[in-house]
């Protein structure tokens, strides 16, 4: 689930700054598109399941991690597949994969606290009118908020659900906006009240 | 002593609160309306979240809302709005980095208010799977840790069982600080030392938890 976003342990991975994590991300992501074909897939995947290995995470993480992606791959797959063939769509989903569980490898191990820090750290050479406060803020709310949005959307679809009105996309959607907007209003001012500037 | 002065909130060319002037020195003040009556937006005013239209509101001459709101911790009904990070004891530091005070202080305050208030098992807890009841009483402590110099609660109980509001309340009565409550549960505010009735923005009854409650009930039955 996109929730365990972040899984208590005391690897090497775990204590390394979080700035050093992003910024390997980054690297390997982009490398993925760089250097083309399969062997700097495989090259990725090994890094990524010797992190995976060397963070102590088993692999269900990974499969949970890959999970809420299924279908958008399924789909990349059968649009791939009709355009081009079969194997460069293995390839296409390949590199896909790698990159998801490259990014579920750094949020798994890094807290969100760590991560806000890791990017106020990478922002410290910004501008002063960058707000990098608010923007590593605003990071960190949208990991916390992710089961939230869920749970709202569990709660919207069931009243809708004993109206007979589940499968209308309207009356889902309409108190699900109105029910975060109003969250969001009163998220600010908890923020606020708890001396953020 | 926090004083409200001739204090008037609008909004939309609606008056919310009208000319509001009471000083409050009491430790438990408990504060009754019925929906929309203005007591929510009242409450608000107290560490500066609401700004008023007109008037003043002064803490022992703190007047200014970035002050108010380092003296004046606020509670929400809702604790899924007010936890702001995934992990408990990230959350507790959330206030405390704000304020700017070092990682150990930061460490030594959060383990306090864990082991005072017998939360230190969740310390590494996710908060979205806590219980309402927990959530509550995290929401509060990332308020307590902060040390604020009085709390205000809008209908805290509200999404609590019977066993978590009495676990809640008892530690609300155990705070050093004042205690400001806006609450429909009359019960909550028996033995507080002042209550407030407003009704369309004003203040309509003011005294001893008794009468004013007694008054408030009687205006209420249809």
């Amino acid at each position: 689930m996109l929730s365990d976003l972040y899984v208590f342990a005391d690897s090497p991975l775990h204590r390394a700054r979080p700035i050093v994590k992003i910024a390997s991300l980054v690297v390997l992501c982009s490398s993925l598109f760089i250097v083309e074909g399969w062997a700097s897939v495989a090259v990725a995947g090994i890094l990524v399941f010797a992190g995976f290995a060397l963070a102590g995470l088993a692999p269900r993480h990974a499969f949970v991690s890959l999970r809420p992606a299924f279908w958008i791959l399924a789909a990349i797959f059968a649009v791939q597949v009709y355009l081009t063939d079969v194997v460069f769509a293995g390839f296409v989903v390949a590199r896909f994969v790698v990159l998801i569980l490259a990014a579920a490898l750094v949020t798994l191990t890094t807290k969100t606290s760590e991560f806000v820090d890791g990017i106020l750290s990478a922002l410290r050479f910004a501008p002063s009118w960058v707000p990098k406060a608010r923007i590593a803020l605003a990071i960190s709310l949208c990991l916390r908020f992710i089961p939230l949005v869920r749970t709202v959307l569990g709660e919207v679809r069931e009243a809708q659900r004993a109206r007979g009105l589940d499968r209308n996309f309207k009356a889902v959607l309409v108190p699900l906006v109105v029910r975060i907007l109003k969250t969001a209003d009163e998220v600010s001012q908890a923020i606020y009240s708890r001396s953020f500037d | 002593m926090i004083a409200f002065t001739d204090v008037c909130v609008e909004k939309n060319g609606v008056a919310i609160l009208n000319g509001i002037t009471v000083h409050l020195r009491e430790r438990r003040v408990g504060i009754i309306g019925r929906n929309g009556s203005g007591k929510s937006t009242f409450a608000r005013l107290f560490n500066g979240i609401e700004t008023p239209t007109r008037g003043t509101v002064t803490l022992d001459a703190v007047r200014e809302r970035g002050a108010l709101r380092r003296h004046v911790g606020f509670v929400f009904q809702n604790p899924d709005n007010q936890i702001v990070y995934p992990i408990v004891s990230e959350d507790l530091a959330f206030g405390l980095k704000n304020l700017k005070l070092s990682a150990s202080e930061t460490q030594a305050r959060i383990e306090e208010v864990l082991e005072r208030f017998d939360l230190v098992h969740l310390r590494d807890r996710f908060t979205h799977r806590l219980s309402g009841g927990e959530k509550q009483m995290i929401a509060l402590a990332g308020v307590l840790v902060m040390r604020p110099q009085m709390i205000v609660l809008d209908e805290p109980t509200t999404l609590l069982d019977l066993w978590n509001k009495r676990k809640f309340m008892a530690a609300i009565d155990g705070l050093d600080q004042h205690v400001v409550v806006v609450s429909h549960d009359l019960e909550l505010l028996a033995h507080f030392d002042r209550v407030l009735h407003i009704e369309d923005g004003t203040i309509v009854a003011d005294g001893d938890a008794a009468s004013v409650v007694a008054g408030y009930v009687a205006s209420s039955r249809c």
